[in-house]
């Protein structure tokens, strides 16, 4: 059987792994717009966490497999539609994440100076559509709407000491910028309290510990959350505990030089909902953002923000909106619930469509680690694997695969990239960050990925 | 901070041992190693968090010891481990067919080589780190006899143990689904 999955990113590659694994005769081909394999494992993970891109180790291992093929640099929806690959295959499986961000819907929100926490991180990640997107860093303070784990990585990378960054996969030319920014102080803006927090553990440790940089965390905001957590699950607890032993802390006796070393400050605000951006008197760029103050009714991970009235105008000259990822419809032919922002399903099998599934943040909602979609991929692709054996799919016509692709992407001047040429990228990319002493200088423009390997 | 993992995890693509009710036939090859077996031997690299020292057995009889992986099928896999080695890496050597194992490659950054032991052996087990639970802290299903397997090293007391590797969100699911099929 012949198999088709779109999306190269963790849940295309660990969908595709387990249907390799537990079926001895599917061939599985993987799709990727981009010329470039692995999604969020190469663009999202912050570079300063190359571990948790060892899964790329697993990832290239499966796509060796002679019954996989990676075809990167082809678009699904525009250079061949979903209809034409259902014709083609026995099963697909569409893995293509959330490429758009959650919108604020506040006045001022297309200011100069306000970005999405995802194109910030697409910048210095080498995404190729947000290369160009010339942060502003001119200013001292920055604020980060979202208590998320892209939030820490965000104000994190803001402030991290440069000779860390630098033996990094970041790209050279956020490096640069990094290098002339101002920004000293970051403050991350939630709507509800620390209870709420979505972030975690490791990563609000590696903030409170980032050299150079010290924790501002009002213990007013504390007050008797110690007594609140007592019986909860222990991740909350410790949490909460690190939270209010990093807020109750004294600043040890420093000399000087350790003050001045610690120029650079971070600081959690809660229960401030943003109502507008405020602009500069000549009404270009962000000055600030007023903020409503909010009440919470109920508890733990329902409760919900209640705007009090009472207002608060926080000084500002970048802001970044960290509230969420977003998928977008791909294909007409394939239904999508535009209020969740996930394509119907169960267990991955998209709702009224027999042989059509989804794994993923697509499948989902966009939210998770690696292990999250991991274990999602696994429940769609045993999805596949049931219908495969059950006879539920039509296996009778003969499904061409990508010999049936590869005329429709001719007629329509699209080139495929193989797995093979993006191991050309990847070693071009690894021997220009060696001299630099990075893993890698990431090229960011996909036309000179594509000249590189020859199309 | 940053620990070298052990660079790639082999599997061989034969049929998983999770099948159950449904059998498949395996046409492909058995192990695709892609490295040539000399190359992956120098390219592997060790954890080098919180390593707590037993050093490797002197020959390879005296340092075997017997370890029991119940796997999220309930069936149970048989392997022998040398002394020192992580229990991920007696996975990994031994390729054993537990479904996406040690993602981070034991540096971690992920949970996915949560076990769970019976509650002597958990108690004998070394020292925690706050690292560790960290990591554990975001593992499905965690008990209070869970640990990374990343993280703890087999000693010859250990002959004979026996862990189970938890079931995940979307293994809970499909037993819902196949105990409400079953009813109707």
């Amino acid at each position: 059987p012949r198999v088709c999955v779109v999306g190269s990113g963790p849940a295309g590659f660990y969908t595709a792994q387990h249907i390799l694994k537990h079926h001895g005769g599917a061939q599985v081909d993987i799709y990727e717009k981009l010329p470039v394999p692995f999604g969020l494992v190469r663009f999202g993970v912050a570079p300063d966490h190359p571990e948790v891109k060892n899964v790329i180790n697993t990832f290239t291992q499966t796509a060796h497999s002679g019954r996989c093929a990676y075809y990167g640099n082809v678009t699904v929806g525009r250079d061949v539609t979903v209809p034409e690959l259902r014709q083609a295959y026995h099963a697909v499986v569409l893995s293509y994440g959330a490429e758009d961000n959650r919108v604020l819907g506040i006045p001022g929100e297309n200011l100069s100076g306000v970005y999405s926490a995802r194109a910030f991180v697409g910048w210095y990640n080498g995404l190729p559509e947000n290369r160009d997107l010339k942060p502003d860093l001119s200013c001292e303070t920055a604020l980060i709407l979202g208590h998320g784990n892209v939030a820490l990585d965000v104000a994190r990378i803001l402030l991290s000491p440069l000779q860390l960054l630098r033996k990094t996969d970041i790209t050279d030319s956020s490096l640069a910028a990094l290098a002339c920014s101002k920004v000293k102080r970051v403050w991350l803006v939630g709507r509800r309290g620390p209870l709420q927090v979505a972030f975690t553990i490791k990563e609000l440790r590696e903030m409170i510990n980032l050299p150079g940089a010290r924790a501002v965390l009002d213990p007013a905001d504390f007050t008797g959350l110690e007594n609140a957590v007592k019986d909860a699950p222990r991740p909350r607890k410790r949490l909460t505990e690190l939270m209010i032993k990093t807020a109750l802390e004294k600043p040890r006796e420093k000399p000087v030089e350790a003050r001045a070393a610690a120029s650079r400050e971070w600081g959690l605000k809660f229960q401030r909902s943003p109502q507008e951006v405020l602009p500069t008197p000549d009404g270009k760029r962000a000055r600030g953002v007023r903020m409503a103050l909010t009440r919470l009714e109920g508890s733990g991970d329902s409760a919900r923000a209640i705007p009090t009235g009472e207002v608060e105008e926080l000084e500002c000259g970048l802001v970044l909106s960290s509230i969420g990822s977003r998928s977008l419809p791909l294909d007409p032919a394939v239904p999508f619930d535009t209020r969740r922002g996930i394509i119907p399903n169960s267990s991955g099998r998209v709702e009224g469509v027999p042989g059509l599934y989804c794994s993923g943040w697509v499948k989902r909602g966009p939210t998770g680690v690696i292990i999250t979609t991991m274990n999602d991929s696994f429940d769609t692709a045993q999805s596949v694997l049931e219908d495969l054996q059950g006879g539920v799919l039509d296996m009778s016509p003969s499904r061409e695969g990508f010999r049936a692709v590869e005329s429709i992407l001719r007629s329509r001047g699209v080139r495929p990239v193989s797995f093979s040429d993006w191991e050309k990228i990847d070693a071009a990319e690894v021997a220009r960050g060696k001299a630099a002493g990075k893993p890698r200088e990431k090229i960011v423009d996909p036309a000179e990925m594509l000249r590189l390997i020859g199309h | 901070m940053i620990a070298q993992g052990i660079l790639g995890l082999v599997r061989p693509l034969r049929s998983g041992l999770n099948a159950s009710k449904i059998h498949f036939i395996c046409l492909g090859g058995v192990t695709e190693q892609h490295h040539n077996p000399s190359k992956w031997w120098s390219e592997r690299g060790f954890s080098s968090t919180h390593r707590l020292q037993d050093a490797p057995g002197e020959s390879s009889s005296a340092g075997q010891v017997t370890v029991h992986f119940i796997n999220r099928d309930g069936e149970r896999l048989t392997t022998t481990a040398k002394e020192g080695e992580s229990l991920l890496e007696v996975v990994v050597n031994q390729n054993l067919a537990i479904d996406g194992f040690g993602a981070c490659e034991g540096t971690l950054a992920c949970s996915t080589c949560h076990l769970i032991f019976d509650k002597d052996t958990f108690q004998k087990l070394d020292a925690i780190s706050d690292e560790e639970l960290d990591m554990l802290d975001l593992a499905y299903g965690l008990t209070e006899t869970s640990r990374l397997g990343c993280q703890v090293y087999v000693k010859k007391s250990m002959d004979g143990l026996t862990v189970r590797v938890p079931m995940d969100v979307s293994d809970i699911r499909r037993q819902l689904e196949v105990g409400k099929q079953s009813k109707q």
